[in-house]
Formats: structure tokens, C-alpha cells, sequence
């Protein structure tokens, strides 16, 4: 791979493709078994994350490296102090913040402590810490997954004026039309090899991810018009204090039969808060949740298995965390969670055996590779691992579906595959709440979208009559139609 | 990353650390001046050279057994019960107030009683910090430490005050009765028309393989092990699936310390026949040695516990044969072996991923 000084060039591939590891051999994070790196036809050895550094290599990782509870200065000189006084280097930096600020339109106060900054704030610090140590490339790691589309937007006249004042940029990500609308050169990896490198001005989003996948997709998701039945789930004035801090703010809300609710927002405005506690997992402070008009009990957490009784399935957020057991093997993912149900139990036994049969019919029925049950779950690609805890949720034919993130760390292929079966359960006449921060996939597969700014329901659409910019405005809690759409935020 | 295959990963890398450990206790044998391998020959003679001997060592592998089981159980759920000492300490007030007690029935009475009751009061002394760290957060290796030294104490203060026989210096109660004596391992052979020299190991050994297998059975084939297992990887996962963390906690931690407290049948009922201050010996400590070693599965448990066992009755042999090693040699072995299979492990194992994969890349060439 070669990239050219004063450009911003893009890498992209599924999950797995080996980006992440290509990364990380050029900031000194693994060794390369062959192979050189040559910066300005030089060739650098790079053992270390220090040897990357004075290459003049700076990376923005896709989890932010900040100490959270230091200040934005003492973040940026942390690991770059000169001699013993800290005051001295700390007056030199501050000097420097300032003129990085003016060149490249990167205003952070110094003396703000890095953990009350908004998440867009924060890469902005990653940024300045990677130009303080005079980095000459920079590399960014997934840098939009996080942020909102206005805060994406800046970030790209950054990385533009970064590109005019000569920095070169390496940009990795997995969504395409990223690619498309800032990078100049994209460079495509398919299973730890580099496939192709062309010019962005030659490339269209269909002929990347066929690239990426090494055969065509389809991008769009086909769905009929819904077919909404009765009322399924009912939430009123829910609320849910953590902490002290009310992270769902009297929100309400309802799902029906046959129909996919969309919850949009940027992560952490109040969705996962949402998600446990209609899961049973968290309490609510206040407010009422209806299952086809019988109360749940909201009132405490550790109620999961009573809502699974209840007709309600979930696939997690966070399957890693949440989902499955990754050192069990999948035979046993393919059950958990229901693996007290009958079917699986004999007395205080359980039946590997029912266990394995009813794994390799999901195996089968939602295409899981590679198909044998019996190996473990973390050596599955996260795809993969996805339709596990999918299929598991769909075959005990729940009511209500609860999903979040259907296809975070999930390949395109696979994203195609796990679109449709969400769809398919719709035309089931279920009723599914998704949760995802991906507006992409929210717009394809929503019928109706409330979107969630600060713990309250900043806007409600019918998915015919809205579109990115509008949902995007909402998801920074300003509403464009005031007055057209009455939510229950405002009533309340 | 290199992975080991599961049969290395369990029985090679564990045999290696220990071949390892007893490498470096040799070196600690010559420092003293000694010939090691005569040392190495007292040790497997002490240990397995006479029917007298071996019922010592399966004693003792029946105490180890108990406490490790007790650890590896707990493991599973991700608790570190390091209070096996102080479990099996108060469940020793338990069977001896038994044998004090039933003396005069028959030992098929207290067999059952012996085995109920130290369960109990070890799964008793188990509860409240398994209930404090659920319910208030308080760490389970904290509480259950200091526990022991609770234990330690009422041990104390019951032997002096009130059951030690009047006019008795010893800090142990008077002998039991009879009745109260479980049968001896050399007896059991007897019923099947074995004749043997005496062995000290009783009739507690073959609980203690039973425990092993219902351990077994518990984890690998119950809902509730499924769960148990589940909670140990991932607290927040099982909350998904509507586990409840309180219950798991609970349940393991009274098993744990039930099991711990089956070594006091075993000691108090079996072999001593009175209640002896500090009668534990370090087994429960022993324990979290024979768990880490046994990989926290109850036959690798048993393989462990065998293995301590012998180095605890082969370590007895060697300091009478061998005055100049002193009786302390066993602690050091022991804690090499713990060093070495605990903490130390990726010594063996990354040298050996290594041979594996050069293995299997020539084979493929």
C-alpha cells in the first residue's frame, strides 16, 4: 500500500478484513513477520508506539486513549512533558493548543476536565494530542461511529484543512459513503490482504461493497408497506434515574403488531436505559410499561426471565457483553437464556443433546459458519455470533422483539442477512423495537422512528416523511416541524 | 495468538510446571547439602511404598480433595472462597459435638449425622460473607479471610472452656466413644474379604470421590451448573438471561463451604476422634493449590489432590529419613508448585504453544 503526502486515504473492509491489525503495526502496537514501512522513501523500523511517534505517526483510536478525569491540557502534554516542570511545559502547550485552534479550527478550552466533554469535544483532544507531537500522518480508527452527523461533519473540515495545510490522513471505516464523500484514494481489504487501491472519484458505494465482500450486494433492504395490527407494547411517562442523573425523562410510546419502531439518537441519550428496563434488567423511577395492555413490573431489576415468560425476546446491544457467553461453545449460546425451558431440562438436568439438536437447526436455518455446534462461540467472526443470538430471540417466536444494534462489528454480508430476518419477523405480525445509531439502517428497515436526545423523545416520524437531515437534527434535539409532530416529551 | 490443544492445555502444561517446581526444589535440596534424587526416592516410598503408608496419603488426598472441590466450585462462579481453612475449622465443632454426642450408637448413625452436620455448619460459615459481598459488596477474599481466623478463635475459646476434660492441659476434647469412629479404609477392605495392614484413610475416601463426580454432574450437566458457569464468565450476561446473581452467589458459596467442611468428617470423625486445636493443618489453603492446579474440574481436582497427598505423606517420610531436610521442605515444594502452576504458568506454556505450532507448520510443509 502506498499513500501519497497531502491526501486523506481511505481503508476499508468487513470486519476481520485485517484493518485493525494493519494499524496496528504501523503504530508500533504488533511487529510485522516480513515486509517494510518506508516513510518518505525512508525505511523505519517501528518496535514500539514511541518509534511510531517520532516517525511523525499519530493515531486517533476508535476508543478514545484520554485520561478522563485530567484536564484537556494535561491530556495533550501527558507523555510529551519536557524536563521536570510541569508548569513550564504546561505554559509551552497552552501556547501551541492556541495556534493548532487557529490553524486547523480546533477550539477546545484547555482548562476543561476531558470527561465533561461531549464525545466529539473528546476526539478533538485525540486530534490535538496526535498534532502537539508533530504528526505527520495521521491515522483515524472508525472516527465517526460515535458522534452525530453534524459533529461528523465538522470533524471532515478538519481533516480538509488538516489535508490543505499538507497532513496526510489515513481514514478507516466500515460505512461507505464516508468514503465516498471526503477520501481521495480508497484502499479496499479482504481477508488480510490489500485487493484494490483507486481513486475515490472512480468508485461508487455499490463497487466498494462488492470489493469488501467479494461478490454483489444488496444494499437496500425491500420491505412492503407495514401492515400494523393492535398495540402490543404501551410505555407511559417512563423515567429512570441512575445515579441521581435522570437518564429517561418521562418518555411514551407504543409499538403494534406487525410494525418496526426505529429509535434513533446518538449513543448514550438514553437508549440502552430504554432497552433494560423494558428487558427487566434496570428499574424505572416513575412511569408504566404495557405488554398487550398487562402491566410489567418495571419496578426492579433481575426480571429478565419473567419477560422472556412474558412473550417478549432481546437481543442485546452489547452481545459481547450481554448476549452470549463467548468462551461456551455455540450449542450452548444457541439455548441461553432459555435453556430452563422444557424442552431442555429433565428434572434439575439439562439435555446437551436437545441442546445440540435445536443448535444445529439455527445453525442451519440462519446460515451460522462455520456450522458445527460444538465449537466455541469466540471463534466465530462477530457476524456470525450475531445470528447466533438472532436466531436464538426469533426461534422462541416472542411477541415483541427488543433489538439494539442489530449489526454493530457485523460484516456486510451478514448485515444483509440479519436485515431481512428482522424484516421477515415484522411480516410475522411482531411487533419490534430497534434500537441503532446507524440512521442508515434506521431508515431502511423503520416504519415509524422516534428519536431520543437527552433522555427525552426529541422527535416522532413516519418513516416516508423524513430523511437524514431531518433525523439528524433531531438526534441534536432540535425539530425542524415543530408544532407538526406532538410528542409525548412535550405534552409532559 | 497460538493456541494449545485441550489435551496439552490441561494435562501437559500442569505436569510440566510441576516437573518444573520439583526441578527447583531439588536445587533447594542440594543448596542444603543432600542428595535429591535419594530424596525423590524417600518421597514416592513414604508416600506409596507400604499399604500403611498409602492409607496415610489417601487421608490426606480425602482432605484435599474436600477443600479443593470446595475452591474449584466457587471458581466457577468467579468467588474466590479463600475461607475453606475457617469452613472446615467450624465444621469440625459440628461433627465432634456428633461424636461426643453418638458415641455409644453405631458408626452407621453418625456416618450420615457426621456427613449432614459438617456440611452444614461449613456451608453456615460460608453464608455470611457470600451474603455480605451479594447484598452489601464486601469482598468475598476479605471476609472469608478473616473468617478464618473467627473460626480460629471460637476453636480457641470452646476447646479451653468447655470441651476440654477437666484436669487437661491439651487443647483437645476427650476422646470420642467408639460408636463414634468411622470405619477405617484396612475395615472396609475386611467387609470384601480383604486382609490389609492398617490404613488410616476411612470410609470419607469414597465420598470423596463421589463428591467429585456430583461436582462433576452439577456443572457440566445441571441448568443450575449451566447458569453457574454462565455467571462465572459474565456477571451482566447472565442478568440478560435472568440469572439471578444473588441465588448463584448464595447456592455456590453454601456448597463450597460444605464441601470444606466435609473435611472435618473426614479428620475429626475418621482419623483424630477428638476435636484438636488448628486440626485443619492448612488444607483449606491446600485447596486453592489443588483447584488451581486440577483447573478447577473435579478429576483434575482428584489427580491434584492424589498429588498432594503424596507430597504431604512422602514430605512426613523424608524429614525422619532425612533429618538434615527439614519437615518445612514440603511448604517450599508447595509453594513452588503453586508458583509455578498458578502464577507462573506462561513459562510452560508459551514455549510449548510455540513447539506446537512449529509442529504443525512442518507437518503441513
Amino acid at each position: 500500500m502506498a499513500v501519497a503526502r497531502g491526501t486523506i486515504h481511505g481503508i476499508v473492509g468487513e470486519n476481520g478484513a485485517g484493518k485493525s491489525t494493519l494499524m496496528s503495526i504501523l503504530y508500533g502496537f504488533y511487529q510485522a513477520d516480513r515486509g517494510e514501512i518506508r516513510i518518505n522513501g525512508e525505511r523505519v523500523a517501528i518496535r514500539h508506539s514511541d518509534d511510531a511517534i517520532a516517525a511523525g505517526i499519530g493515531m486517533v483510536h476508535q476508543h478514545f486513549m484520554l485520561v478522563k478525569p485530567f484536564t484537556v491540557l494535561e491530556n495533550v502534554i501527558l507523555g510529551a512533558e519536557e524536563g521536570a516542570s510541569l508548569q513550564r511545559s504546561a505554559a509551552k502547550a497552552r501556547g501551541i493548543l492556541g495556534e493548532l485552534a487557529e490553524t486547523y479550527g480546533l477550539e477546545v478550552d484547555p482548562d476543561m476536565v476531558v470527561g465533561d466533554l461531549s464525545v466529539g469535544l473528546q476526539q478533538r483532544v485525540e486530534i490535538l494530542k496526535a498534532l502537539y507531537r508533530q504528526a505527520e500522518i495521521l491515522i483515524l480508527d472508525e472516527p465517526t461511529g460515535v458522534l452525530t452527523p453534524s459533529e461528523a461533519d465538522h470533524l471532515f473540515r478538519i481533516l480538509e484543512s488538516l489535508k490543505a495545510q499538507g497532513k496526510t490522513i489515513i481514514f478507516i471505516t466500515h460505512k461507505l459513503r464516508e468514503i465516498m464523500s471526503i477520501t481521495d484514494t480508497v484502499s479496499v481489504m479482504r481477508r488480510g490482504a490489500m485487493t484494490a487501491t483507486h481513486p475515490t472519484s472512480e468508485m461508487s458505494v455499490t463497487r466498494l461493497a462488492e470489493l469488501m465482500v467479494g461478490r454483489a450486494v444488496e444494499l437496500r433492504v425491500d420491505k412492503t408497506p407495514a401492515r400494523p395490527g393492535a398495540e402490543i407494547l404501551s410505555v407511559r411517562d417512563l423515567t429512570v434515574a441512575r445515579n441521581g442523573t435522570e437518564r429517561l425523562k418521562s418518555i411514551s410510546f407504543g409499538i403494534r403488531a406487525g410494525e418496526i419502531l426505529g429509535v434513533a439518537g446518538v449513543a448514550g441519550n438514553g437508549q440502552s436505559e430504554l432497552l433494560e428496563v423494558l428487558w427487566g434488567t434496570a428499574a424505572a423511577t416513575a412511569g408504566e410499561v404495557l405488554l398487550k395492555g398487562a402491566p410489567l413490573d418495571v419496578s426492579r431489576g433481575g426480571r429478565a426471565a419473567e419477560r422472556r415468560r412474558q412473550g417478549i425476546g432481546h437481543v442485546p446491544e452489547d452481545r459481547h457483553r450481554h448476549g452470549i457467553i463467548m468462551p461456551f461453545g455455540v450449542w450452548e449460546n444457541a439455548s441461553y437464556g432459555y435453556h430452563r425451558s422444557p424442552s431442555f431440562t429433565s428434572g434439575p438436568f439439562s439435555l446437551p443433546g436437545r441442546m445440540k439438536d435445536a443448535a444445529r437447526e439455527l445453525i442451519e436455518t440462519f446460515d451460522v459458519r462455520p456450522d458445527d455446534p460444538l465449537l466455541k462461540t469466540a471463534n466465530l467472526s462477530g457476524g456470525n455470533q450475531q445470528k447466533i443470538v438472532l436466531g436464538r430471540e426469533i426461534r422462541q417466536n416472542p411477541d415483541l422483539l427488543l433489538i439494539g444494534q442489530p449489526t454493530r462489528g457485523v460484516d456486510i454480508g451478514a448485515i444483509e442477512y440479519i436485515h431481512r430476518e428482522i424484516v421477515a419477523l415484522r411480516d410475522q405480525g411482531k411487533a419490534i423495537l430497534l434500537v441503532s445509531v446507524e440512521l442508515d439502517e434506521i431508515l431502511g428497515l423503520s416504519d415509524r422512528v422516534i428519536v431520543m436526545f437527552d433522555g427525552r423523545i426529541s422527535g416522532e416520524r413516519v418513516i416516508e416523511e423524513t430523511d437524514e437531515n431531518d433525523l439528524g437534527m433531531l438526534m441534536a434535539g432540535v425539530d425542524q416541524r415543530e408544532g407538526k409532530n406532538v410528542t409525548a416529551s412535550k405534552m409532559g | 495468538m497460538s493456541q494449545l490443544p485441550k489435551w496439552a492445555d490441561s494435562f501437559l502444561v500442569p505436569l510440566l510446571s510441576v516437573l518444573l517446581a520439583l526441578v527447583v526444589s531439588g536445587l533447594v535440596v542440594l543448596a542444603i547439602g543432600e542428595n535429591p534424587l535419594t530424596a525423590v526416592r524417600v518421597m514416592i516410598t513414604g508416600a506409596f511404598g507400604s499399604t500403611y503408608n498409602l492409607g496415610f496419603t489417601l487421608f490426606y488426598f480425602t482432605n484435599f480433595v474436600f477443600t479443593g472441590l470446595a475452591v474449584a466450585v466457587a471458581f466457577h462462579a468467579a468467588q474466590f472462597n479463600i475461607g475453606g481453612e475457617g469452613q472446615a475449622t467450624f465444621a469440625g465443632i459440628g461433627a465432634a459435638l456428633i461424636g461426643l454426642s453418638l458415641g455409644e450408637t453405631h458408626w452407621l448413625l453418625v456416618l450420615p449425622l457426621g456427613i449432614l452436620v459438617a456440611f452444614l455448619f461449613g456451608a453456615a460459615w460460608a453464608a455470611v460473607p457470600a451474603y455480605l459481598q451479594v447484598r452489601r459488596g464486601s469482598h468475598i477474599v476479605i471476609t472469608t479471610i478473616m473468617f478464618n481466623y473467627i473460626a480460629a478463635g471460637l476453636l480457641v475459646a470452646l476447646l479451653g472452656n468447655f470441651l476440654k476434660p477437666a484436669g487437661s492441659a491439651a487443647p483437645q476434647s476427650r476422646t470420642f466413644d467408639e460408636g463414634a469412629h468411622l470405619p477405617r479404609l484396612d475395615e472396609v477392605l475386611g467387609w470384601i474379604g480383604i486382609e490389609a495392614q492398617r490404613m488410616e484413610g476411612n470410609i470419607m475416601f469414597f465420598f470423596a470421590l463421589a463428591a467429585c463426580a456430583v461436582v462433576w454432574l452439577l456443572l457440566w450437566r445441571t441448568h443450575l451448573g449451566f447458569e453457574i458457569r454462565a455467571y462465572g464468565h459474565n456477571e451482566k450476561a447472565a442478568d440478560y438471561a435472568g440469572i439471578s446473581g444473588f441465588r448463584i452467589v448464595m447456592l455456590v458459596m453454601l456448597l463450597s463451604g460444605g464441601l470444606a467442611g466435609l473435611m472435618a468428617t473426614n479428620t475429626v470423625l475418621g482419623q483424630q476422634h477428638s476435636l484438636v486445636l488448628g486440626f485443619v493443618e492448612g488444607a483449606g489453603f491446600t485447596g486453592i493449590a489443588v483447584a488451581l492446579m486440577g483447573r478447577s474440574h473435579p478429576f483434575g481436582v482428584a489427580l491434584a489432590a492424589l498429588l498432594f497427598g503424596a507430597l504431604y505423606q512422602g514430605g512426613a517420610e523424608l524429614a525422619f529419613e532425612m533429618p538434615a531436610i527439614p519437615s518445612k521442605m514440603i511448604v517450599i515444594i508447595q509453594a513452588l508448585i503453586i508458583l509455578f502452576v498458578g502464577a507462573m504458568e506462561n513459562i510452560v506454556r508459551i514455549p510449548l504453544a510455540r513447539i506446537f505450532m512449529f509442529v504443525q507448520q512442518s507437518r503441513k510443509a
